[in-house]
Order: C-alpha cells, then structure tokens, then sequence
C-alpha cells in the first residue's frame, strides 16, 4: 500500500515536472519574442532619431521621435491635445457602435422578410461597392459642418458592410437548430431571439472588431473635411502650416489609441464567447 | 380508444428547384397508443419524410395525417421529436436547452420546471444543470435532448436515427435508458433506424419501407418475449436472430429488386 501511494506520487511529480519544463519553455519563448520586438523598435525609433538630427532625412517632412515627443507633450500640458483626442475618440465610438447597432437592424429586418432581401439585394450591392468617403460633401451640406456630419461618414461606412456581413452569418445559422424552434411551433420572432441572433453572436462580435477600423477611416476623413476639433483636424492644420511633426504625432496618437480599442473589443469578445 | 397516429392513403411529393419527386405513396399506417413502432429500410425510401409529415413539419399532397384524433396541419406539443443529433444550442446551459421547448410554448412555470429538473436527474444529468453542451460527451447531450423533448410531455415520440452518431457501448446504454423513460411514461414511439438489431430489441412493430416511392413493404409483428425484456436482454430472446434474418432477407431481396429495376430502365 505504501509502495503504491509512493508509485503515485513519482507519477504525479513526473507530471508536474514535465508541465514545470513546459510552461518554462514557453516564457522561455514569450520573453525572447518580447525582447526581439523591443530591440527592433527601439532600434528603428533611435535610427529615426538619429537620422533626423544628422539631416540624413528630410527633418521638415519626416521630422524625429524627440521632437514630436516634446511637441506631444507641450501641448498635453497646456491641455490643448486631450480635447482633440477625446471627440475623435468619442466620434469613432458613436460611429461604430451605431453602424454595427443600425447594421445589424438591417440585417435582422431583411431575414424578417426574404422577400424585402431578394428586392434590396442588388441596391445593396451597388452601395457596397460605393466608395462611401464620396458621400462626404453630401452628408456636409445635409448635416451641416459638425459632428452629426462625421457621425454620418462613419457610419456611411459601416453600415452596408455590417449589414450584409451579418445577414450572411444569419442566413447561415444551422437548419436543425431552427427546426427545434419549428418543431415547438415557435414564432418568427421567438426564432429570431432564441436561435438566429445568439447563433450570430460571434460574428456580430466580429463585424465590431472590423468596424473599429472602418470608423477610424470615417471619421478621419469626415474631419478632413468639416472639422474645427479632432485628430483628422490636427492632421489637415498640420498639414497645411507644413508642421510635419504635429502630423506625425496625431498619427502616433491614432495608432495608440486605435490599438486600445480594439483591445477593448477583443477583450469583451472573450468575455462574451468564454460559454462557446 | 383513438389511435396515436392514423396515417390514411397519404402521398407526398417533394419539389426541387430540378423537379418534383414522389418521396411517400399511399402510406397507410395506424398505431396504438404505448406502441412502439420502427422503420427500417434503405437510404432515400422517405424514411425522415415520414416522421416530417406526422411531426407537422411537411404537409401531405394528398391524404390525411392524425395524431390523437386531430389533424395535422402545423407542429403540435402533442408530438416530440428527437434528431440524429442533439442540436443543445452551445449557448445555454443544460437546464435552460431543457427549458427550450416550455419556453417556445409559453409553459414555463415552476412546477414544469421542476419537471424539468426531475427528468435530468431521472436521466442522470442532475449534476449538469448548469453545464453547457460542450463539456459534455455525446452520450449526455443525447440524453439531455431526451429531456428536451420530454420537458414539454408529448404522447407520441419521433425518434430519427438518435442513436446512430454515438459509439456502440453509449448506443447500447442508451437505448435502454429511452426504451424504460418510454415505457415508465406511457409514450407511443416511432423509431426510425438503419439499425435491424436496434429496431426488433426496442419495438412492438417493426415496418419495412420500400423505395423509389416510398411506400410500406412488410410488417413484422415482435413476439411478446422480445417486447417484454429490455433492449439489450432482448437480443439475447430465442427467436432474435431468426427474425433479425427474416428482416434482413427482405431488405436484400429489395434491393436484388431495385437492381433489376435499373438493369431493366436501362440505368
């Protein structure tokens, strides 16, 4: 009996041991590929840098890390760069949250009659091959310079999109889940609740992730065009006084702040699908 | 006492975007109430049309479908039916796919959830409640889509081929488990199953379908002893394998037939 209980235990600890040297392995392998990664991009920012100062590049054009650095950070100080990252922000949140909600609508109004989505179907295509972006001085005179305007740009670009994406993945949900429903003589609308949109999750999920990107396009280009507040409207000012650095920098901004909200998005998917 | 399903003279033909075909022809069928009636026959002889037309789910071209006395014309609660596979949603809980059929119905109160919870535990998933589908082996998810069906108390049970996606030992298991949940409930049952074996151990009546249409070809009646004992004793009763063989033969010189038929039409 001892012997035995002393058996397992080797056994155990054998296991154990090979899990130790297994997850070691594998921070072993996450710590080389972090490392890599910042050596490279401290490597290229200090090239950069560097570049810049020797005048081996174009400093009015692609300026240097140190000086977008220091004109980021005076202009934080004297509060005059939050203020712009936080409409833009605001603007690309109300835009994809509307053109996935409105989207998503869309698609659930052409599953509710098959008939209405054979009708709409080749309108539909059409406005998807559309460069939406053309519709800016449009939405402009519509909407007025503002932004109900940037909103309407953002949401120009996401919604047909969104909107076939969507019907798509509900047009495709499993016939046997849908016969469940059927079999209990459940309504258009109790299928359409406890089977089609939950069965869809995962995509309409999904649509969210890619219209992060898409509303960051949208609203960009709708502050080209109208804006007097706004990331897009750093963009242009620098633009046009030819502070390349200022241009950069918002660049910089966009990058940072367009990676957190996809990560934001990509967190609340996982939150959602732990269950799937 | 009215007949659990009364199938008279009924056709049924199907329509695709190529044509239409006839699937079922003059199909006259009865059971009795706690009978327990399978279906075998060869792939495409509208074995799945069958229990679609009585399940409400297709309407008959031609003829009349009865369950309890009252025409078939859209699914009724009357009626449960089990598929091949589980299809629980992977978004709810064991407990809550349990509850799917209630809620459809709009029957969902605390007694009938309560019934729910019985049946589970009746079907050993009472630990499983708040599980989902994917932590459980197939073994369980068919059993939970016994619950499923049953939460909502149906006299007559549909069961297509429910235990042919699940490995021979859970098969076995299973088909024990149904066969007594049936016999303990009072049900009417008809089984439809590639499965001869399967189909003698589990059923009073056993009908043979014919393809090309489909129509009804023979029936074996089960001998009592067969009945009686459960299916995996049943197939351990004198006389299992004779009629196994009298089954299969018919099956065979079925498909001799079919051949002949394309040899003749030149197919």
């Amino acid at each position: 009996m001892a012997k035995q209980l002393d058996n397992n235990q080797t056994v155990l600890s054998l296991a154990d041991q090979v899990y130790t040297s297994y997850r070691q392995r594998k921070r072993n392998e996450q710590t080389r590929v972090l490392t890599v990664q910042l050596v490279t991009l401290t490597f290229l920012l200090s090239l950069w840098e560097v570049a810049g100062r020797n005048a081996w590049i174009d400093v009015l054009l692609f300026s240097y890390p140190s000086k977008i650095g220091t004109l980021l950070l005076d202009k934080l100080i004297d509060g005059t760069l939050l203020p712009h990252v936080g409409i833009t922000v605001a603007e690309t949140i109300a835009g994809f949250l509307l053109g996935t909600l409105c989207g998503t609508a869309m698609a659930a109004l052409l599953w509710w009659s098959p008939f209405l989505a054979k009708v709409l179907d080749p309108f539909i295509v059409v406005m998807n091959s559309m460069p939406k972006v053309a519709l800016g001085p449009l939405l402009i005179v519509g909407l007025g310079p503002g932004m109900p305007s940037i909103i309407a740009m953002t949401l120009a670009v996401t919604v047909i999109i969104t909107t076939l994406v969507v019907f798509n993945s509900f047009k495709e949900v499993d016939p046997n889940y849908v016969l469940v429903v059927r079999l209990y003589g459940g309504s258009r609308a109790s299928l359409f609740t406890s089977v089609i949109l939950p069965a869809s999750l995962p995509t309409i999920i999904s649509t969210l992730k890619v219209n992060v990107g898409l509303s960051w396009i949208g609203v960009i280009v709708g502050e080209f065009l109208v804006s007097k507040q706004g990331l897009g409207y750093l963009i242009i000012y620098g633009f046009q006084v030819f502070n390349f650095t200022l241009v950069i920098g918002s660049l910089a901004i966009i990058a940072i702040v367009a990676t957190c909200m996809y990560q934001a998005v990509s967190y609340l998917e996982k939150l959602l699908m732990r269950r799937r | 006492m009215e007949a659990a399903v009364h199938m008279q003279d009924v056709t049924y033909v199907y329509v695709t975007e190529r044509g239409a075909t006839l699937a079922l022809e003059h199909i006259d069928l009865t059971v009795q109430p706690g009978q327990f009636v399978s279906l075998v026959g060869p792939s495409g002889c509208g074995k799945t049309t069958l229990l679609s037309l009585i399940a409400g789910l297709l309407q008959p071209t031609r003829g009349e479908v009865q369950v309890g006395g009252n025409k078939i014309v859209k699914p009724s609660p009357q009626v449960g039916y089990m598929l091949q596979h589980d299809y629980l949603f992977p978004w709810k809980s064991i407990l809550d796919n349990g509850l799917t059929g209630l809620r459809l119905l709009n029957r969902l109160t605390p007694d009938t959830r309560r019934y729910t919870q019985h049946l589970l535990h009746e079907m050993g998933l009472g630990h499983c409640e708040s599980l989902y589908p994917q932590q459980l082996s197939g073994g369980m998810r068919q059993r939970a889509a016994l619950v499923r069906t049953l939460a909502t108390e149906p006299d007559l049970l549909l069961l297509d081929e429910p235990f042919s996606a699940l490995d021979y030992q859970t098969k076995l298991q299973l088909e024990d488990l149904v066969s007594e949940t049936l016999k303990t409930h009072c049900k009417t049952a008809i089984l439809v199953t590639h499965d001869i074996s399967e189909a003698i151990a589990m059923s009073d009546r056993v009908i043979v379908l014919d393809r090309d249409p489909g129509t009804i070809r023979k029936e074996f009646a089960v001998p009592d002893a067969m009945r009686r004992a459960i299916p995996f004793a049943a197939r351990e009763v004198a006389g299992f394998h004779e009629l196994f063989n009298e089954i299969w033969n018919e099956l065979l010189v079925m498909n001799g037939e079919a051949e002949k038929d394309g040899e003749a039409t030149g197919q």
